[in-house]
Formats: C-alpha cells, sequence, structure tokens
C-alpha cells in the first residue's frame, strides 16, 4: 500500500500556476501592479487594486514572520493524521504576501512556535513542485 | 426612526432529531420541516411563492427544489454562503417581499452530517480543487478547527484573552442546553460523555483539538433541519401565532489581504448596516443568537456587532452574563443550546432565527422575560479566512 502524500497542488490552475512553476526553482513568486502598487496574493489575472492594473511578478526573499498559527492535535486525513502535532501558521511575508503553510524545522511545535518569530521558507521537494514551508530563523 | 415593517417571520420548525440513523434524506427534512412551519403559521403548501434555497439538497438546488416541494414560485433565491445562508434568505426574503414580488417566503434547511461520518471540524483539507484559493491552502492541512484556533490565538495575543474566559461562551451555551429537552436527547443521541452543566475548568481541561481550541469550545456534529416561513404584514396579521418582524439585515463576507486584522470579521461590515436599517443598537438587545461554531466565532461576533470594544470580549463575557436568567447584564446567548450543546449538522444559520422567534413569541425553554428585541448573527465559511457574515435584527409584534 502507499504511502499517504500531502495534497499538492495541480499546475494546470489558471491563476496559480506561475506561482507553482516558480517553486520548481525555489522562487517564492507574487504579484505587484505597477500603477497602483497593490500586492496580489494568491495570483489572479486581474489587479484588485485599480482596473488599469498591470501586474509584475516579482520574487520575495522568502523571509516573513509568523501572524498566527495552531498546532493540529488531531486530523483524519491520510497524510496529516500521521504527522500530528503539527503547526499550521499564517506566515507574512517581508514584501506584503500573507500564505497559509506549515512550521517546520522544530522539534516541539507545542513550545517552539510562537506568534511574531522570524521564518525563512524551506521548500519541500515533490516531482513537478516544490512546497512552501517555513522554518524559524533568528531576528 | 421609524421601523419599517415589511415583512415577519410566521412559521418556524426545527426538526427534532439529531440522529436519523441514515434513515432519512436531506431533502425529506426539509420537505417535513416545511410543513411543520406552515402549519405553524396556519398556512398551506399553496400559499408559497417564494423559495429561498442553499442547495444542500442536491439537484441543482434552485432547479429542482419546487419540483420536489411540488410548488410553482415566483421567486427563487439560492445563495448559498454556507451557514449564514439562512440570514441572507431572511434578508432577500424582507426585500422581495416588500417590492411586491412575493408574499409567503420559505426558507428550508436538512442535513445528515452526523449519519453521513462526514468529519467537519477534522477532516483536513485534501485534494487541491480548481478554485485558485484552494489550490494555494490545502497543501497545508489546514482543519475547520485550526483555522478558527489561528483567530483565538491571534486575538490572544493582541488581547490578552484567556482559554478561560473563552470557556464562558461554553458553559453558558450548555446551561441552556441542559433546559432544552431536544438538546439533551442530541447530546444523548451523540453520544456525548457526561453530560451535565459545565464549568470553566471542564472546558479548559477538556481535551485540546487545535491550539489554544478545546474539545468544548467546538460544536457538535449533528443531522438536522429546520424551517422558516416569512409572509407580508397583511397575511403575517392573520397568521396563528404572533408575527416576528424583520427590522433590519445586512450582509457581508472577508478574506485575507496582505496585512488584514483575523480578529476583526465581516460582521464589522454587516452589523452596522442591520442595526443602522432598524434603528436600534447593540445594547438594547434582548437576545443574541452567535454562530457559536467554536467559542472564538461568538467573542468575536460580540466585539464586531458591538456589543463590546475590539479585545474586550474576553473580560466582557466573564462571570455568566450571557445566561439567559442574567437580563439586566445584556443579552442571553444562544437560548436553545447553541452549535455547541444542541444542534449543528455543517450550516447551523436557520436554527438562529428560529430560537430567535421563539424568544420574541415566548415559547423558548430558556425564555428571557419580556423578550422585545434580538440579533441573529450568521457565519459562514471559515472564520480565519473567506467567510461570509449575515446579520438578521428581529423584533416582536
Amino acid at each position: 500500500m502507499n504511502e499517504p502524500v500531502r495534497p499538492l497542488p495541480r499546475a494546470d490552475e489558471f491563476d496559480t500556476r506561475e506561482f507553482w512553476e516558480g517553486s520548481k526553482q525555489r522562487e517564492f513568486r507574487y504579484q505587484q501592479c505597477n500603477h497602483c502598487d497593490e500586492v496580489v496574493f494568491y495570483p489572479r489575472r486581474h489587479c484588485t487594486g485599480c482596473t488599469s492594473g498591470e501586474l509584475v511578478w516579482k520574487v520575495s526573499s522568502g523571509k516573513g514572520t509568523v501572524y498566527t498559527f495552531s498546532v493540529v492535535r488531531q486530523s483524519y486525513h491520510p497524510f496529516f493524521r500521521s504527522r500530528v502535532p503539527y503547526a499550521v501558521a499564517w506566515v507574512d511575508l517581508e514584501e506584503g504576501p500573507r500564505i497559509l503553510s506549515n512550521i517546520v524545522g522544530v522539534d516541539d511545535p507545542l513550545s517552539e512556535v510562537s506568534i511574531g518569530m522570524a521564518v525563512q521558507v524551506e521548500w519541500e521537494e515533490h516531482e513537478n513542485v516544490n512546497i512552501p514551508l517555513f522554518k524559524p530563523i533568528e531576528d | 426612526m421609524t421601523q419599517k415593517r415589511d415583512a415577519a417571520i410566521v412559521g418556524i420548525h426545527e426538526y427534532p432529531s439529531r440522529d436519523v440513523e441514515g434513515e432519512v434524506s436531506p431533502l425529506q427534512i426539509k420537505a417535513e420541516s416545511a410543513a411543520r412551519a406552515l402549519e405553524d403559521a396556519g398556512l398551506n403548501w399553496s400559499d408559497v411563492d417564494g423559495i429561498y434555497d442553499a442547495g444542500e439538497g442536491g439537484g441543482m438546488g434552485g432547479l429542482t427544489i419546487a419540483e420536489y416541494f411540488g410548488l410553482h414560485p415566483s421567486v427563487i433565491d439560492t445563495t448559498s454562503v454556507g451557514g449564514s445562508s439562512y440570514e441572507f434568505h431572511a434578508a432577500h426574503a424582507k426585500r422581495d417581499i416588500a417590492a411586491g414580488k412575493c408574499r409567503v417566503a420559505l426558507l428550508t434547511y436538512g442535513s445528515t452530517a452526523h449519519s453521513n461520518a462526514r468529519a467537519i471540524g477534522v477532516g483536513g483539507r485534501g485534494g487541491a480543487s480548481m478554485h485558485p484559493a484552494e489550490n494555494m491552502d490545502a497543501f497545508a492541512g489546514m482543519t475547520l478547527i485550526a483555522n478558527y484556533a489561528m483567530v483565538a490565538h491571534r486575538h490572544m495575543h493582541n488581547y490578552a484573552t484567556t482559554s478561560e474566559q473563552l470557556a464562558e461562551i461554553s458553559i453558558a451555551t450548555r446551561l441552556h442546553a441542559m433546559r432544552n429537552p431536544e438538546a439533551v436527547k442530541a447530546m444523548e443521541d451523540l453520544e456525548f460523555l457526561d453530560i451535565r452543566e459545565t464549568t470553566i475548568e471542564d472546558v479548559v481541561n477538556s481535551r485540546m483539538i487545535a491550539d489554544p481550541l478545546h474539545l468544548l469550545e467546538c460544536c457538535m456534529i449533528s443531522d438536522g433541519g429546520g424551517a422558516v416561513v416569512i409572509a407580508a404584514p397583511e397575511i403575517a396579521r392573520d397568521c396563528r401565532k404572533s408575527p416576528v418582524w424583520i427590522l433590519g439585515s445586512g450582509e457581508a463576507t472577508k478574506y485575507p489581504t496582505p496585512g488584514g486584522d483575523i480578529t476583526s470579521s465581516a460582521a464589522t461590515q454587516s452589523g452596522p448596516q442591520a442595526f443602522g436599517e432598524a434603528g436600534v443598537t447593540a445594547a438594547e438587545m434582548d437576545i443574541a443568537m452567535i454562530y457559536d461554531s467554536f467559542s472564538i466565532t461568538v467573542l468575536t461576533l460580540l466585539e464586531d456587532l458591538g456589543f463590546c470594544r475590539k479585545g474586550e470580549g474576553g473580560g466582557w463575557a466573564q462571570g455568566g452574563r450571557l445566561r439567559f436568567d442574567r437580563p439586566s447584564d445584556g443579552p442571553a446567548l444562544n437560548t436553545d443550546g447553541g452549535g455547541l450543546s444542541s444542534n449543528h449538522p455543517g450550516m447551523r444559520g436557520i436554527f438562529l432565527l428560529i430560537e430567535a422567534a421563539r424568544q420574541l413569541r415566548g415559547e423558548s425553554c430558556s425564555q428571557v422575560v419580556d423578550a422585545k428585541l434580538a440579533v441573529a448573527h450568521g457565519n459562514g465559511g471559515m472564520l480565519g479566512s473567506r467567510h461570509s457574515a449575515g446579520t438578521i435584527i428581529l423584533g416582536s409584534d
């Protein structure tokens, strides 16, 4: 029987495919409007700040802070139930995007994850895509 | 300000069973509830000319529900925004009745979530769909409970809110549930352990599901359903029970944005619309029927609706303020026992309208003496990410 795997994104989804394409180069891509400076994330084709938007792709440093988190103790999902307890977090990247992800690289998520802690993207490798997880770094 | 009395709730029914043991379908629950609610109003199927349906019965909702009921409505509204759909439906029914598009509106809900053994709360969010937001989120394994837990964590961080303060929501709701025979039966049928009034210690010592939310801060997963009939004034006057007027409504959605505040919900938009239209304030409410998927949902929504200032909900709720027998302290919360301890088949919004109407008719198991004003606030989707808010202000005749 196959090991349960993390649910992976579809590479062909119209709005987000450029982000996932970038993940293969370990680039955290996001969009910003040349006209109104709006940061758009999750990715879209249109600017949410103005109607004459010119969205351009940029690459984040991958550095950010934990905005909030929870440690999941119970999940019925075949993959995630083998991973409890694990930390789910909204991470604010320094350029503005806020992304839902996991905090990894800690021995005990119950005591080692906190709001405001500095984190850096760490890509989890898969066959056709890499997944942006985050690990703590020094401030 | 003169309150407009364009439409009233005239018939209600809450399907009594929370465990149908796989013997009844959601559509059957909807139809039976509709018949009972029409009887409650003294109306018949043939009086209905507006249908409001969230589509949870399947079959493309709006296309097939009139046929299933055997009706020929002139208004079909299929707003589907999760658990608050019924507050949106009530708002739209009032609007459509005031515009003369229909005169008797039927809202129904049916679900067999418990029988289906659907893990609403801890199911993980597997399988990336083709919606772009889902395609970004699914890899993280955020359970529904973890989503709300992230709101609670940030609330604690910003405002020093404690688990003991959040537990006030759970214990007030359980107190009311223990007075409601259908809620007690629900907890028995769903095999709750140790069914009794709870203490703050019980809640904070219960098992952690997703930090910082404990088991007794999470709603049940039941079967169930219900129906609400809303009618024009000239019909409401002749119904069996006294009318419960829809005085105001508000709707909104909210979603993650760069730098956004997760501790503040779409209720900050829908609440002022509803209270403003009704010409009343939160402080005047006798009853607060607030969507209690989790303790933090209620605390957040009470703040956003203006019962207290943002961040002060924890201290405000302390000391049993939300009990039905402390009317001078503020509103009675979820007097039916709520989603935490009476009924949560996945989309609880219709029960908020039903129990608020019971209170304003004087029919609740935890009746607030001389209750005149109620707010029903539904939250759909997930509070910690994309969610909907429907606020309805109700007043007695």
